[in-house]
């Protein structure tokens, strides 16, 4: 079985495993960044979520984050993991790991990566509070968009 | 046959995951098309449109055996 960087699974995340897709003997670091469930949005109190994801798009798309790390970060090397379902608090919804060289890199391109994530890959989070329940619409976990359109003050020129 | 795809809220409020049109149409036609049918879901006005799993403009023609699928605003992370 060929190892893949850039997954979408459904059952929790192993972080070891996800290390160890990007060890290298000319890495000077290895940067994991590690996503969890958080309970508390804006004193709202989340019970748990649900992913959902275009898986195949969403492979592609984390696999094209790992493209645009290597165009910028010499020898980096990346994966990326994403759970989807039901998660709980304190579950780790995504892992990413950078190896660069120098530790700088890793910093940064492991940063560049979970931005990118909230912008371009196709997965939406469900909260579901004691009160009811959402689909969150934005990039920046702040606000829904009932309407489906974000408000001009909303949106991102970058 | 063309195949299309909606997610989230979108798919939510539809009630369907999967819908299918016979005529080759452009992104925004099928949008427009999805908006007639399905007046009160109001995010497909606005959601991204991504043909065989690749982000599209309105103006991209959708041809047989293609998948379109309308992505609402991701939260992943």
């Amino acid at each position: 079985m060929t190892v893949k960087n850039f997954e979408i699974i459904e059952k929790p995340i192993e972080v070891d495993h996800i290390i160890r897709k990007v060890e290298d003997r000319n890495a000077g670091a290895i940067n994991t960044f590690i996503g969890t469930v958080r309970e508390m949005t804006k004193g709202k109190k989340t019970l748990y979520l649900k992913y959902d994801a275009y898986i195949p798009m969403a492979e592609k798309k984390l696999a094209q984050i790992g493209k645009e790390i290597n165009d910028r970060y010499a020898d980096a090397k990346v994966a990326i993991t994403h759970r989807i379902g039901a998660l709980e608090i304190s579950d780790i919804a995504v892992v990413i790991a950078v190896s660069t060289p120098h530790r700088a890199d890793s910093f940064d391109a492991s940063r560049y990566a979970i931005e990118r994530i909230k912008e371009i890959v196709p997965i939406w989070k469900k909260e579901h509070w004691e009160d009811g329940e959402e689909w969150i619409g934005d990039q920046l976990e702040n606000n829904a968009y009932p309407l489906g359109v974000p408000k001009e003050e909303d949106v991102i020129d970058d | 046959m063309i195949k299309i795809l909606l997610f989230a809220e979108l798919e939510e409020k539809t009630g369907k995951r999967e819908l299918s049109v016979s005529m080759e149409m452009t992104v925004e036609e099928i949008r427009k098309k999805l908006l007639k049918d399905y007046p009160h879901v109001t995010g497909l006005a606005s959601a991204m449109a991504a043909v065989n799993e690749e982000f599209a403009d309105e103006s991209v023609k959708v041809r047989q055996g293609d998948l379109i699928a309308f992505i609402p605003p991701v939260s992943g992370g």
